[in-house]
């Protein structure tokens, strides 16, 4: 036997108005007496009940409040069985606390998205466009890589090794095992600042990585999150890195981020067709990021 | 979304099950107490108190009264589901691992890890629909001397009770037969020889999936083992569940619980994964462990799911359209 259990969700809006200045309800010994009396309206297109009720402060000012209610019903159909599993008693370490008292539940502060993974015909389509992709896979042999050497597999802008190279060294697996040159003897622990391809500045170039291809957003509206501009920007190619700059006491967006691009042809596309672009009412400005200045 | 968090547990979840009617869900994890919750709301609503080691495996029988849990304190309980009284025990040498009911809960495996010489092993035992009437007696036991290298971490009875399928260390699978105690099937290479952690049997009970150290789910035939999908990940796969209403299946790892405190928990993969289960292919991922995930379970009804992770915590997740409009 099914029983619909009906749940009531409300969502409510406070919205307060100062009247105590207007000229028709001034102050009064008897306040409450002057008070217009509290007013519902359903709204049956929407479902929204608003409720405007009246009343005096305690300094004697008097507020307005309006407050529209959406009630959403959600019926669910619950056996017999499950209504009487609801309500069974607490038992072993449970046992000790009332119901609603404990804290071994919580729901997540952070609202948590299914992220997509990137559609595949999405980047064979921009594989098939990409005119130097086309050159690599017809003459092979144009195609080597200055930094790594590898002949037809990417192009010397596009090394995976490029961040190793500019250090100086040569990518691991290229001359013999990383671990050994850097000491620490066979098998020890050898910290990632000491290995190979990481001898001088492995600070410089986590420096480099982030300005690399970096894309400024500004005059973005206040709820925009990282998830939006994820949204807004991934269709241009693959984003390493989404920043949205907040105040750190307030919480607040500061009205930009950074987004960064793996490829800078895909940052330019960016910039090309969303500087100008309107964005929850307001006109987005996209440009490349210009370099940090040293922090004074 | 906004997954329920639930924290009652002080050490890494092993094992996450739901009732047959989604309403309850039971998490085992490695402190000694494994905790009822309601699956909606994530209220607890008790701990079943007893064990001396860390739990397992649970299952719960249909009419969800009765729940077997099998702990490394070398023990097998039955407990009352509703008042976490414990009614029978089942005392073994060897830690236990695996618990399944079989289709109209008259019987039980359980399966006991390799320990002090001896072979991993898989019991069958009588469950009585009389509780007065229940014994700790053990039908029958199959060794696995000569066949089973290391654990069966995972056991799931066949359709019509006429076989069962066992995973573990070894990474095979087999499918046994449960009068005669022989193996059936065996698909040797399942995993490349690496451990599967997980097995689940479809709700129709034609095919498995095993998820396996390899970074593999694979689905199988569950009756010839014949290879039917592949999910290739990009972790170690630690649990896959198949979605009772959508071609979907989750699946949820992680690294090494030894090699995560050298690396950021980005670049851990604790997420889950939802992959297409006929295409094969990724669709999205789940964030929000801190830990590998240890433990996947789908609610029956296919609109919410459970995941337990190293770090302590069960998530439950009541997906949302975001999910539901996936073509």
């Amino acid at each position: 036997m099914a029983i619909a259990e009906p749940q009531t969700t409300s969502k409510k809006e406070d919205d307060e108005i100062s009247l105590a200045d207007s000229d028709d309800m001034g102050v009064d010994d008897d306040a409450a007496f002057a008070l217009p009396p509290t007013k519902i309206e359903i709204d049956p297109s929407t479902g929204i009940k608003t409720v405007t009720e009246y009343r005096v402060k305690e300094d004697g000012s008097k507020v307005r409040s309006i407050k529209r209610v959406k009630v959403h019903k959600v019926s669910k159909t619950v056996t017999k069985e499950m209504l009487e599993r609801k309500n069974w008693a607490r038992f072993g370490d449970a046992a000790r606390y009332k119901t609603g008292d404990e804290s071994m539940t919580a729901v997540s502060l952070e609202e948590i998205f299914l992220e997509r993974a990137r559609l595949q015909p999405k980047s064979e389509l921009e594989k098939a466009n990409d005119p130097l992709k086309a050159m690599a896979s017809s003459q092979t042999s144009l195609l080597v890589c200055r930094i790594c050497g590898k002949k037809g597999d990417h192009w010397t802008t596009k090394c995976p090794y490029k961040d190793l190279a500019a250090m100086g060294d040569k990518p691991p697996g290229s001359d013999g095992p990383g671990g050994d040159k850097a000491g620490g003897g066979a098998g020890g622990y050898v910290p990632p600042s000491r290995r190979a391809g990481a001898s001088a500045g492995e600070g410089d170039s986590m420096n480099r990585r982030r300005e690399e291809n970096s894309v400024r957003v500004s005059n973005l509206s206040e709820d925009t999150r990282e998830q939006d501009l994820q949204e807004l920007f991934r269709p241009f190619g693959p984003v390493t890195r989404i920043y949205v700059a907040f105040n750190r006491e307030t919480g607040e967006s500061r009205g930009f981020a950074f987004v960064n691009f793996v490829n800078r042809d895909d940052g330019q596309r960016a910039i090309d067709r969303l500087d100008g672009f309107g964005y929850d009412n307001l006109i987005l400005r996209v440009e490349w990021s210009a370099p940090r200045e040293e922090r004074r | 979304m906004r997954p329920i968090l639930l924290k009652g547990h002080e050490r890494p979840l092993t094992f996450i099950k739901y009732n047959a009617d989604g309403d309850l869900i039971v998490t085992c994890a490695k402190d000694h107490h494994p905790t009822l919750w309601y699956a909606d709301t994530g209220n607890r609503v008790g701990t079943y108190i007893g064990h001396n080691g860390a739990v397992w495996t649970a299952d719960i029988t249909r009419d969800s009264k009765t729940l077997a849990t099998g702990s490394a304190d070398t023990s097998c309980k039955l407990w009352d589901v509703g008042s976490g009284v414990c009614f029978q025990t089942f005392q073994f040498d060897q830690p236990v691992r695996a618990v399944s009911f079989a289709i109209g809960d008259e019987k039980m495996l359980i399966t006991t890890d390799p320990f002090m010489g001896v072979n991993a092993a898989i019991h069958i035992v009588e469950i009585t629909k009389n509780r007065e009437e229940q014994t700790s007696k053990i039908l029958k036991t199959i060794s696995g001397d000569g066949i089973v290298n290391g654990r069966l971490n995972r056991v799931a009875w066949g359709a019509l009770n006429e076989t069962f399928l066992t995973a573990g260390e070894d990474g095979v699978l087999r499918v046994w037969d449960v009068e005669t105690g022989k193996v059936l099937h065996e698909a040797r290479d399942a995993h490349k020889g690496k451990p599967i952690q997980h097995l689940e049997l479809s709700a129709d009970k034609t095919h498995a999936i095993t998820a396996s150290l390899d970074k593999t789910a694979k689905i199988f035939d569950a009756q010839n083992l014949e290879l039917l999908k592949t999910y290739v990940a990009d972790r170690p796969v630690n649990a896959a569940i198949i979605s009772p209403i959508r071609e979907h299946i989750i699946l949820g790892g992680g690294q090494d619980a030894m090699a995560v405190t050298t690396t950021s928990s980005k670049a851990g993969k604790f997420d889950s994964k939802i992959y297409h289960k006929i295409f094969e292919e990724e669709i999205g991922g789940i964030r929000g462990h801190f830990g590998p995930i240890n433990a996947l379970a789908f609610c029956p009804d296919g609109k919410s799911f459970t995941s337990g992770g190293e770090d302590g915590y069960a998530r439950i997740h009541h997906l949302d359209n975001t999910y539901f409009d996936i073509k």
